[in-house]
C-alpha cells in the first residue's frame, strides 16, 4: 500500500493526535474546554482543530495548496500572542512526524517505502519553516500595531497644532500580508 | 534539519535550553491546579506566575498619584525584583481588605457564597483567548478569596489550605497585581453565574488595594490626573478643545456645504452634551464627534459644549470608588453652572456605566438647587423616564427617537458601501441593557446589517479586549488575546455576508477595535454609530455630496470627471 493509502486509513487517529499534541502546549486544566465544540464559545480549540484537520487533508492532496498558510495563518495568529517562545510557538508542527511514526513506522518498513516516508517528512520540515515565517510575520505586525497606534491617535492633534505628517510608506508594509497569504509552501528539499 | 550551534544562541532573559522537536511538543505549561483547590495548585505562586511583558501595563508615574493624593507614589515597575513596597505594606492589605469587607455588602456577600461550580469558568475573554486557567472568572476571584479566608474566617485560620486559605506573600501580591490587571472588568462572567456573583466587583476591590500601596498602572493613573486638572483624559485645555471642534466644522463645511454654528459654555442652554474627549481627539472617534455636531445643527437643538465638563469618561472607576465620585462630580457641577434642565451624553461605554449605575446616587447632592428636570425631547416630546434619578439621556436612546419620530431626512443608500455588524460594548450592555436602540438606528441609516452570532452579542457580549484600562500600547499581546472571541465572531460575519464595518458606541471601542481588526480581520473597519447617521442624514442646505465625512467617496456618486 502507497504511503498515502497509509495516512488516508488512518486519518482520524493521526488528525486526532496531533490535534492533541497542539493542545497538549496548553495548561491541563484548560485540556477540556479546548475540547468544547463551539466555534464563538471555543475559538482557540476551534482554529486548532479545523486548522490540523484541514492541513492534514490539503497535505495528502499532494499539491501545494494555497489554503494550508491560511491554516497555518489562523493558529498561528493566535499562539503569537500567547505565552509561547518561538519554538514552542511551532513546535507542534514537527509532532506529526511523531504522530505518523508512531502510528505507521511498522507498516511503512513492512511496505518499504521509507523513501515515500522521507519525501513526506521533508515536507513536514517544509510545513515548519513556513509556519514559522507566518509566526515572524504575525510578531512583526504586533510591533507595527504598537508602533502605528501612538502616530494614529496623535495624529488629528499634530495636524491641527500645523505638525501634520504623513505617515512614512515603510511602516504600513503594503502587501506585507499579501505575501503571506499567497505564500507558498517552503521547499525544504 | 541541522542543529544550530550551541554557541549561536541568542541567550534569552531566562536560562536557555536547547530543545529537541520531540521536547517542545510535550506539555509547555503545566500548573496543576484544581477548582477544588485541595491541591495546592492555584495556590502556587512563583515560579509559576512570571510578570511578562506584552502582558501588563506600565507602572504608575509618582507625579500622577501626586496630583491626587495617592498614597505611596514612587519610580518602580511591574519587571523589577523589587517593588519598593512600604514596609507595612501587608498591614495596608489587611486594613484595607478589613475595611472594604465593612463598607462593602456585595463583597463580603462574593468572598462567602461562590460554591465555584465553574459556570464562570470559560465565559472570561482572556481565558478563552489564553487558556491560562489563573484566567478562569473563578480563580481571579480565589485570588482575594484565598487571603480573604486566611485572615478573616475561623476555618480559614485553623485549616489554612485545606480550607483554601493562604498567606499573604510578595509573591501573592504579585500574582495579585498580574491577574487583577488581566480582567477589564466586563460582567461577563456574572451573567453566567447562577448565585450573581459579579468577579468584575472583586476586580475593582483588588484593585482599590492595590492602589493603597501605590501599584496603580499609568494608563489609568495618567488620565486621572489629566482629567483632575483639565477636566479631561488628554490633558486638553479649554481653548484646544474649542480649537479641536471647529477644526471639525471646517471639515464639515469641506463635504456638506454647510457650516455649523456649536456654542461653548453657555450659560442657559436647554441641554448640556458631554462625550468622552477620545471622540474630540482620536481617530475614528472624531467623525462620530462631526456627526453629533451635524446632528445638533440639524435639529437647531438648543445645546451647549462645555470645556470643563470635557469628558465622559472616568478612569476613576478604575482606580477606586472614591475616584470615580471626584472625577464625575464635574458633570453636575458644569450642569447647575449653565442652568441647563438634562444632560445629553455621547457614545461611550464605561461612562455610562458610572453614569446609569452610580451617578444619581453618588453626585446628587451636587445638584441640589439646579435647573436639572427629567429630560424631554425638544423635537419629539419623548419623556426618557428611565433617566428620571440621573437627568442623563444617552444620545441612542435621544436618536433612536427622533427616528421613530420621523424627525430625521434619513438616506440610507448613501452607507451602501458598508455591511454593518454591531459591537455591543460591555458596559452599554451589561450596565444598562441598551441592545435595541443601536440596531434600531444602524437599520435606519444603512440597508446591510448583519449581526454576529448568539452567544457573542447584546448580553453575552465579548469584550474588545483594552477595557477598564488596559488599552495600552505596551500590553499589546494581552489585548489580542482579549480580543480573539470578538474577532473570531467579526470574522465569521465577514466571511459570510461581507461584513466590512464594525459598528460601536464607545470611545474605548473606537481606540482599541481599530487594532484588533487589523491583526485578526484587517478587510473590517472601526465607525461609531453617529458616523454612520451624519453620513446617511440630508442636511437643510447641503451641497450634492460625493465624498463621506472620512473623505472617501459615496457609492454611485462619484465626482464626474
Ligand atoms: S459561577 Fe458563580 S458560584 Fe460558580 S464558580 Fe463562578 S463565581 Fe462561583
Ligand atoms: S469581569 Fe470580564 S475580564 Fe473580569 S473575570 Fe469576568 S469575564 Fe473576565
Amino acid at each position: 500500500m502507497s504511503l498515502k493509502n497509509l495516512l488516508l486509513q488512518k486519518r482520524s487517529r493521526i488528525v486526532k493526535k496531533w490535534c492533541d499534541v497542539v493542545l497538549r502546549t496548553y495548561p491541563e486544566q484548560s485540556q477540556s474546554f479546548l475540547k468544547k465544540k463551539d466555534p464563538f464559545g471555543n475559538p482557540l480549540g476551534h482554529t486548532i482543530a479545523e486548522g490540523i484537520e484541514s492541513i492534514y487533508d490539503e497535505l495528502l492532496q499532494g499539491a501545494e495548496s494555497d489554503n494550508i498558510p491560511l491554516f497555518f495563518d489562523n493558529i498561528m495568529r493566535v499562539r503569537a500572542v500567547q505565552d509561547f517562545s518561538p519554538s514552542q510557538a511551532v513546535g507542534f508542527v514537527f509532532g506529526l512526524k511523531k504522530v505518523i511514526r508512531k502510528e505507521l513506522g511498522s507498516e511503512i518498513l513492512k511496505e518499504g517505502i521509507s523513501e515515500e516516508w522521507a519525501a513526506f517528512e521533508n515536507r513536514i520540515d517544509g510545513l515548519a519553516l513556513l509556519c514559522f515565517d507566518i509566526y515572524t510575520a504575525c510578531r512583526q505586525k504586533i510591533f507595527d500595531i504598537r508602533v502605528n497606534e501612538v502616530k494614529k491617535q496623535s495624529h488629528r492633534l499634530l495636524k491641527m497644532a500645523g505638525l501634520a505628517y504623513e505617515l512614512p510608506g515603510d511602516y504600513e508594509h503594503p502587501g506585507y500580508e499579501g505575501d503571506l497569504k499567497e505564500g507558498q509552501v517552503n521547499k525544504s528539499e | 534539519m541541522a542543529d544550530i550551534p550551541e554557541s549561536w544562541k541568542v541567550p534569552p532573559p531566562k536560562a536557555w535550553k536547547l530543545s529537541t522537536p520531540e521536547e517542545l511538543v510535550k506539555d509547555v505549561d503545566h500548573r496543576p491546579l484544581s477548582l477544588l483547590g485541595l491541591e495546592k495548585g492555584w495556590m502556587r505562586t512563583a515560579p509559576d506566575v512570571e510578570i511578562k511583558p506584552g502582558m501588563h501595563c506600565h507602572a504608575a508615574l509618582p507625579k500622577r498619584l501626586e496630583t491626587v493624593d495617592m498614597p505611596n507614589p514612587r519610580q518602580w515597575s511591574a519587571m523589577d525584583e523589587d517593588w519598593k513596597l512600604p514596609r507595612n505594606w501587608k498591614e495596608i492589605i489587611l486594613e484595607g481588605f478589613k475595611d472594604r469587607l465593612g463598607r462593602f455588602r456585595s463583597f463580603q456577600l462574593f468572598m462567602d457564597i461562590c460554591v465555584r461550580c465553574g459556570a464562570c469558568a470559560d465565559k472570561c475573554h482572556y481565558f478563552i483567548g489564553s487558556a491560562d486557567p489563573k484566567n478562569m472568572p473563578v480563580l481571579r476571584a480565589e485570588l482575594l478569596r484565598s487571603i480573604y479566608r486566611k485572615y478573616f474566617t475561623t476555618a480559614g485560620k485553623l485549616l489554612g489550605p485545606i480550607a483554601g486559605a493562604r498567606e499573604l506573600t510578595l509573591d501573592v501580591l504579585r500574582e495579585w497585581w498580574y491577574y487583577l490587571y488581566q480582567c477589564t472588568e466586563c460582567r461577563r462572567c456574572s451573567v453566567f453565574c447562577p448565585y450573581g456573583i459579579d468577579t468584575a466587583e472583586i476586580t475593582m476591590m483588588g484593585r482599590e488595594l492595590t492602589n493603597l500601596l501605590g501599584l496603580n498602572i499609568d494608563w489609568i493613573a495618567a488620565p486621572v490626573a489629566f482629567c483632575y486638572r483639565t477636566g479631561n483624559h488628554m490633558g486638553i485645555q479649554p481653548h484646544a478643545y474649542k480649537d479641536m471642534i471647529e477644526f471639525f466644522l471646517d471639515e464639515i463645511e469641506n463635504v456638506t456645504g454647510v457650516r455649523m454654528s456649536p456654542t461653548f459654555n453657555r450659560k442657559g442652554a436647554e441641554i448640556l452634551f458631554i462625550t468622552p474627549s477620545g471622540d474630540v481627539f482620536g481617530d475614528p472617534g472624531t467623525y462620530t464627534c462631526m456627526g453629533y455636531l451635524m446632528l445638533f445643527h440639524e435639529l437647531g437643538l438648543d445645546v451647549t459644549w462645555s470645556t470643563y465638563a470635557s469628558e465622559g469618561g472616568n478612569f476613576g472607576f478604575f482606580t477606586s470608588n472614591e475616584m470615580m465620585k471626584r472625577l464625575n462630580a464635574k458633570m453636575y457641577a458644569e450642569a447647575k453652572r449653565l442652568g441647563v434642565k438634562w444632560i445629553l451624553g455621547g457614545e461611550c461605554g464605561h461612562m455610562w456605566r458610572v453614569i446609569n449605575q452610580y451617578m444619581g446616587t453618588m453626585n446628587l447632592d451636587i445638584a441640589e438647587g439646579s435647573k436639572l428636570e427629567e429630560p424631554v425631547s425638544p423635537i419629539t416630546g419623548t419623556k426618557f423616564e428611565n433617566t428620571k434619578s440621573t437627568k442623563m439621556v444617552h444620545i441612542t436612546e435621544f436618536t433612536a427617537d427622533l427616528i421613530r419620530h420621523n424627525k430625521l431626512k434619513l438616506d440610507p443608500s448613501r452607507n451602501d458601501h458598508l455591511k454593518v455588524t454591531f459591537h455591543d460594548s460591555c458596559n452599554t450592555s451589561r450596565g444598562m441593557g441598551l441592545f435595541e436602540e443601536p440596531r434600531y438606528i444602524i437599520k435606519n441609516v444603512c440597508n446591510h446589517f448583519y449581526d454576529m452570532p448568539a452567544g457573542t452579542i447584546r448580553e453575552q457580549t465579548f469584550c474588545c479586549g483594552g477595557g477598564s484600562g488596559l488599552n495600552a500600547g505596551e500590553d499589546m499581546e494581552l489585548r489580542m488575546r482579549g480580543g480573539l472571541p470578538r474577532a473570531n465572531a467579526v470574522k465569521y460575519v465577514h466571511e459570510k455576508y461581507g461584513v466590512n464595518k464594525l459598528a460601536c458606541i464607545c470611545a474605548i471601542d473606537r481606540a482599541v477595535l481599530p487594532n484588533l481588526m487589523e491583526y485578526f480581520v484587517p478587510e473590517v473597519d472601526v465607525t461609531g454609530l453617529h458616523e454612520m447617521v451624519a453620513n446617511a442624514m440630508i442636511l437643510e442646505g447641503e451641497k450634492e455630496k460625493t465624498v463621506d465625512l472620512r473623505g472617501e467617496p459615496l457609492p454611485g456618486r462619484e465626482e464626474s470627471e
